[in-house]
Order: C-alpha cells, then sequence, then structure tokens
C-alpha cells in the first residue's frame, strides 16, 4: 500500500504541475494572476527551479553531512559562464553545452579535492571561502566578461526560439519542472545506490565509517561532484529563466538560502527539500510583495520595519523551525500522527 | 619606498580588525564548538550602535566616536550574551543546529538593521587628528590607521593576560583542550561559555566602531564581508589559538593590500583564498595547535 502511494502520489503531483500552463485558474492571496498568465508560471517556474537545486544541496548536508557554505559558486558557475560563453565569446550552442558540462565536473572535482581536506565546521568555512572567490571575481569584472555590478545580460542568438519571449514562459515553465524532476530521480538513484548507503553511513558516524574498513574520502569527494554538477545545470536554466546574470547569486546570503530552504523542508529527506525549495522562493517573492503593500505601509514604524524585510521574516521563522520543528516540513505528518492514539506503527518499526 | 610603508600601515590596519573578529570567533568555536555566524551582525549592529548614539548625543566628534564607541561595544556584549542565553543554550550538544540558528539570527539582525536605517552607507564622523595624516619615511599615513593597530595590539594583549593569569581564562583554556574534563572536575563551563560569548561580541562590535573608522562609513553589508576573511583568518590560524588568529590576520591584511595594489584591484582577496588553500594543503590544522595562548 505504502509503496503504491509513494509512486501514486509523486505521478500524480507531477501530472497536475505539468498541466499548470494549461489552466486559468484564480488562486487568491498566493498568486496575484491566473494560474497561465506569463507572471504566475515565471513565479512557479523560479519556485521549481529552487526545489531542484535545494534537493542538490540536500545530498551534501541532508545525506552526506557536508555542511557547505560555497554551494552558490556552482549555481553561479552555470549561471555566468553560459552567459559569458553565449553573450561576450559568441559561442553557438552546443559549444557552450559541452563547455558548461565539462566545467561542472572539472571544478568541483579540484575544489571539492582541497576543501575535503578538512572536515565540520572547518570544511564550511574553505567552501566559504572559494565561494568568496567566485564573488570576488564577478565583482572584479575581468575583461568586462561579468559586468561587475551590474551582472550581465544574455545574447539570444543562438538559444531555441522556444525558450525565448514572455509568450513562451509556459517552455521555460516546462524546463524548470523537467530540471526539478531530473535532479530528483538522479538523487533518488544515487541515494539508493550503494554509494547512497556510504553517504547517510558518513553522515551517521564518520569513523565508524573507516573502522569498518571504507576510505570517505571518495565518496564523499563524489556527492560534492554530483552535487555540485546539478547545481550548475540549475544555473544555466535560471539563466534561461531570468535572462541575465547578477552578482545576487554568488554571494554567502544565496547559499545560507539553500540551507534554509532544506531545513524548512527537512534535511535528508528528498520530497522535504523540494517542498522547502518551493515554499521559500515563493515566501520570498510574495513576503517582498507584501512589504510593499499599503497595508503593510501604514502600521506604525514599530511593525513596519520587521515586515517589510523580506529576510528578516525567513529568518526569525527559520530560528523558530530550528526550534520547535526540527525535522522541518516533511517531519509534520509523522509529528501529527504521534499526537493521536497511534493505530499502526511507524515504518521504521513497520520495516524491523 | 614611500608607497610600501602606506601599504603595510594600511595592511597591518585592516589585520587589526580581521584579527578582533577572528578573536572572538577563534575563543567561542574553541571553547563550546559553535560557529559563530551571527558575528558578523555584531560587527553592523556595534558600528550602527556606535553611529546611532553618537548621533543622538552630540557634541564634538571625540565626544561622539568615544562615548557612542563605548555604546556600541555594550551593545555587541549584550545581544551576544542573550544569544548564548537564549539561542544556543537550549540547544546544548546539538552543534548542526546550534550554526543554524546563528545562521537565522545573522539573516534577521542584517535584515532588521537594514529596514532601520536603509540599505545605503551613512557617513561616520571622525575627528579631525584622525583623518589628517603623519609622515612616515616620505609616506603620508593617515592617523586613524594607528588607532586601529593600537586598539588591536592591546586587545591581543589584554586578551592574553586575560587568559593566562585569570581564574576565568584558566577555565576558558582549560575547556578548550578538554571541556569535557572541565565539566567533571565540577567547574561550571556554561558560565564561561556566556562570558565568552559576550567577549566576542563585544570584540566583533569592536571591530564594527573601528571599521567606521576606517571607511569613514557604516555600511549594512559590512560585517559579512569582514567575517569571510575573520573566517579565513581563523582557519589559516588554527582555532582557538589567539597567537594563531593574531599572525593570521596581519598576514591577511598584508598580502591583500600588496596584491590589491601591485596586482589589480580584487586579486589581493583571491591571493587570501590561495593562500588558505595552500595552508590546508600543507597544514590542515591551521598553524597553531588547538591550545588558547
Amino acid at each position: 500500500m505504502r509503496r503504491v502511494l509513494g509512486i501514486a502520489i509523486p505521478a500524480a503531483v507531477l501530472i497536475v504541475l505539468a498541466f499548470v500552463p494549461k489552466l486559468s485558474l484564480d488562486i487568491p492571496v498566493i498568486l496575484n494572476g491566473p494560474l497561465d498568465s506569463p507572471g504566475t508560471l515565471q513565479l512557479l517556474a523560479l519556485c521549481l527551479l529552487f526545489a531542484g537545486i535545494a534537493l542538490t544541496y540536500d545530498v551534501l548536508f541532508g545525506f552526506t553531512g557536508l555542511l557547505s557554505f560555497g554551494h552558490a559558486l556552482y549555481v553561479a558557475v552555470g549561471v555566468y559562464m553560459t552567459a559569458i560563453a553565449l553573450t561576450r565569446w559568441e559561442w553557438g550552442l552546443w559549444p557552450t553545452i559541452a563547455f558548461i558540462l565539462a566545467l561542472g565536473i572539472a571544478l568541483p572535482l579540484v575544489l571539492g579535492a582541497v576543501s575535503l581536506r578538512v572536515s565540520g565546521i572547518a570544511f564550511a568555512m574553505v567552501t566559504l571561502a572559494f565561494a568568496q572567490a567566485g564573488n570576488v571575481l564577478v565583482q572584479k569584472n575581468p575583461y568586462g566578461w561579468t559586468g561587475g555590478e551590474e551582472g550581465t545580460g544574455l545574447n539570444y542568438d543562438h538559444i531555441p526560439d522556444a525558450f525565448v519571449g514572455v509568450l513562451n514562459t509556459k517552455n521555460l515553465y516546462w524546463l524548470a519542472l523537467g530540471y526539478a524532476v531530473l535532479v530528483f530521480v538522479v538523487v533518488r538513484l544515487a541515494v539508493n545506490s550503494s554509494a547512497g548507503h556510504v553517504w547517510r553511513a558518513i553522515r551517521e558516524n564518520e569513523p565508524r565509517v573507516e573502522v569498518l574498513g571504507l576510505w570517505p574520502y571518495p565518496f564523499k569527494l563524489i556527492a560534492f561532484v554530483l552535487a555540485a554538477f546539478l547545481a550548475v545545470l540549475g544555473g544555466v536554466v535560471w539563466l534561461l529563466l531570468i535572462g541575465g546574470a547578477t552578482p545576487e547569486v554568488t554571494t554567502a546570503n544565496f547559499t545560507l538560502a539553500l540551507l534554509v530552504m532544506v531545513v524548512l523542508g527537512g534535511a535528508g529527506t528528498r520530497f522535504g527539500a523540494m517542498i522547502g525549495g518551493f515554499l521559500y522562493t515563493l515566501l520570498d517573492q510574495r513576503l517582498g510583495a507584501l512589504s510593499g503593500s499599503s497595508r503593510v505601509q501604514d502600521l506604525p514604524d514599530v511593525l513596519r520595519v520587521p515586515l517589510s524585510e523580506p529576510l528578516f521574516l525567513l529568518g526569525t521563522l527559520f530560528i523558530l523551525l530550528v526550534f520547535f520543528v526540527p525535522g522541518g516540513i516533511a517531519s509534520l505528518p509523522a509529528r501529527l500522527r504521534g499526537m493521536r492514539p497511534r493505530r499502526e506503527p511507524l515504518p521504521e518499526e513497520a520495516a524491523v | 619606498m614611500s608607497t610600501f610603508v602606506l601599504l603595510t600601515i594600511t595592511g597591518l590596519g585592516l589585520g587589526a580588525m580581521y584579527f578582533l573578529v577572528a578573536s572572538g570567533l577563534s575563543l567561542i568555536y574553541g571553547l563550546m564548538g559553535v560557529l559563530n555566524f551571527a558575528h558578523g551582525a555584531l560587527i553592523t549592529v556595534g558600528a550602527y550602535a556606535a553611529w546611532w548614539f553618537g548621533d543622538q548625543i552630540g557634541g564634538g566628534a571625540w565626544q561622539r566616536l568615544l562615548i557612542g564607541g563605548l555604546f556600541g561595544i555594550v551593545a555587541g556584549a549584550v545581544v551576544a550574551a542573550l544569544t548564548e542565553l537564549v539561542l544556543i543554550r537550549p540547544l546544548y550538544q546539538r552543534p548542526v543546529e546550534q550554526v543554524l540558528v546563528t545562521v537565522g539570527l545573522a539573516l534577521a539582525l542584517g535584515a532588521l538593521v537594514q529596514g532601520i536605517w536603509g540599505a545605503d552607507s551613512q557617513p561616520f564622523p571622525l575627528p579631525g587628528w584622525m583623518i589628517d595624516t603623519t609622515s612616515i619615511f616620505g609616506a603620508s599615513v593617515p592617523n586613524d590607521r594607528f588607532v586601529e593597530i593600537g586598539v588591536a595590539a592591546a586587545v591581543l594583549l589584554g586578551l592574553t593576560a586575560f587568559l593566562r593569569y585569570t581564574r576565568f581564562g584558566l577555565v576558558i583554556r582549560a575547556g578548550v583542550e578538554n571541556r569535557a574534563m572541565v565539566s567533571a572536575l565540577g567547574i561550571d563551563v556554561r558560565r564561561a561559555f556566556t562570558i565568552v560569548f559576550a567577549l566576542g561580541g563585544a570584540l566583533a562590535a569592536l571591530a564594527g566602531v573601528l571599521s567606521g573608522v576606517y571607511f569613514g562609513v557604516v555600511d549594512p553589508g559590512r560585517g559579512t564581508s569582514l567575517l569571510i576573511f575573520a573566517f579565513i583568518v581563523v582557519v589559516i590560524g588554527g582555532f582557538g589559538s589567539i597567537g594563531g588568529s593574531a599572525i593570521a590576520a596581519v598576514a591577511v591584511g598584508l598580502i591583500q593590500q600588496y596584491a590589491n595594489y601591485y596586482s589589480s584591484s580584487g586579486t589581493g582577496d583571491l591571493a587570501v583564498v590561495l593562500l588558505l588553500a595552500a595552508i590546508l594543503l600543507v597544514r590542515p590544522g591551521g598553524l597553531a595547535p588547538k591550545v588558547a595562548h
């Protein structure tokens, strides 16, 4: 029964999501236009994209227990290097794709090999430092490639027509949905593989893995490269979605946002991380609109100032979540079940 | 030659701020195993509290700087102590959750400061003497650089004396080496936690005030950028080592200045990251062993 539901529910969600561009429903408060309007589709596409990117971060943080503060770098590589190759170097579509795929494996392989020499908090700081180097490079604007503070636009000459223009937002939406599905499938396969079992063992107790005769380093490196590679792909989708690159994607705050998404949804769970990424993006976008609304602007300063800062609300929400719902949204069903008198054993017990 | 002298003193001034931030981070991590991401927000809080209080009391620039600066330091210590008591303590022995809470706090505090005083930087009024320059080997060095270096040197001496000659210092040093043993000997390590957190907060706020002096403005994004280099300093210097932090802070500040000037702007920041990578390859534990001295 549980197995059937485990396939049926995602399939149903996927079918509904795939037909969203064909529906002209109005969802008041949450969205500010009918589902098939380009603005709403763009927002939903962003949410789906971040559901995927959050899951790539979960491979590191949730499944392998690696606290990286530099994941933004790889999303930024996807965004910036694609934009630079297409716009500044005027490469064609296929050379660009080949270049990005190669870079998406080579760069995390080198940086991961260095940063994984340390573990725990030192690893977090080293990844942060590498991401900061990326941020500095982008700000430095070498040869005028990155455009510094302003960022860079995208040359659409070599991009398939299906992804160009407001009318084609629905195709971009499907692209983002495809990306989320791809990440989900790859992560599912990887986590259930034998390497995936070692990842979780490393998360639980790394010295024990060593005592059992396995060398954790290559397994951690595989997780790092896989997560970074998928993040690079996410960056490419993002570039197509927003039509340009801005330096915000290179900042430490961007990685922190990914961390918040994963913890919000539930670290170490596939659906949790995706729901977290989706919800965070929706909240981030809609709270911005809320803060600009007259209802908030008319409040006294004590309430107006905090309410008009989305990051303040998200940061506070995050702290409350860590304290009161440590497992994130994914743990809520089990929690609610725990409150009622239990009729059937929890899945873990049933498995034993 | 004169350029070199100017670069050296400016680099030391920058290193002084890195040291103030890094020493607090390093002690907190060494003693409690908590990576305090909110440290950057404490820098910002300190800088803005000093600027705001100076504005409220008015008067001459010296008065505003000294009294405002003192207020900023106290504000940093109070916010840090409250953070430890309210947010960190209940999550004792859950290091990942502790880091997450400080991440949330960093986001919220930073956004709050930006919400109250705006995203643009605000001019930080300085006494005339600090803007004047002194001629050293033909280089015109702004006097505020000496203030930063002097304050950091005094903090280094004071901190070393505190750790070496006081009872609390003894508890902290012992706690960095072996926390479980200190608790087992019947000493309440948790009181030391609050004190170290408050101390770190005060030092971060002091660095914030000095950053106002150094850059001439207070800026909501300054805390984060200082914090990242302070992290690098802590990793290079070795966790829990004040001496290691001091050496690493000077090295990072100088390398950044030299490379930014002799190569192109921004190269210094990259050079520092390369230095970090090189140190990790050679000595993964940082320059100093894990001892507070």
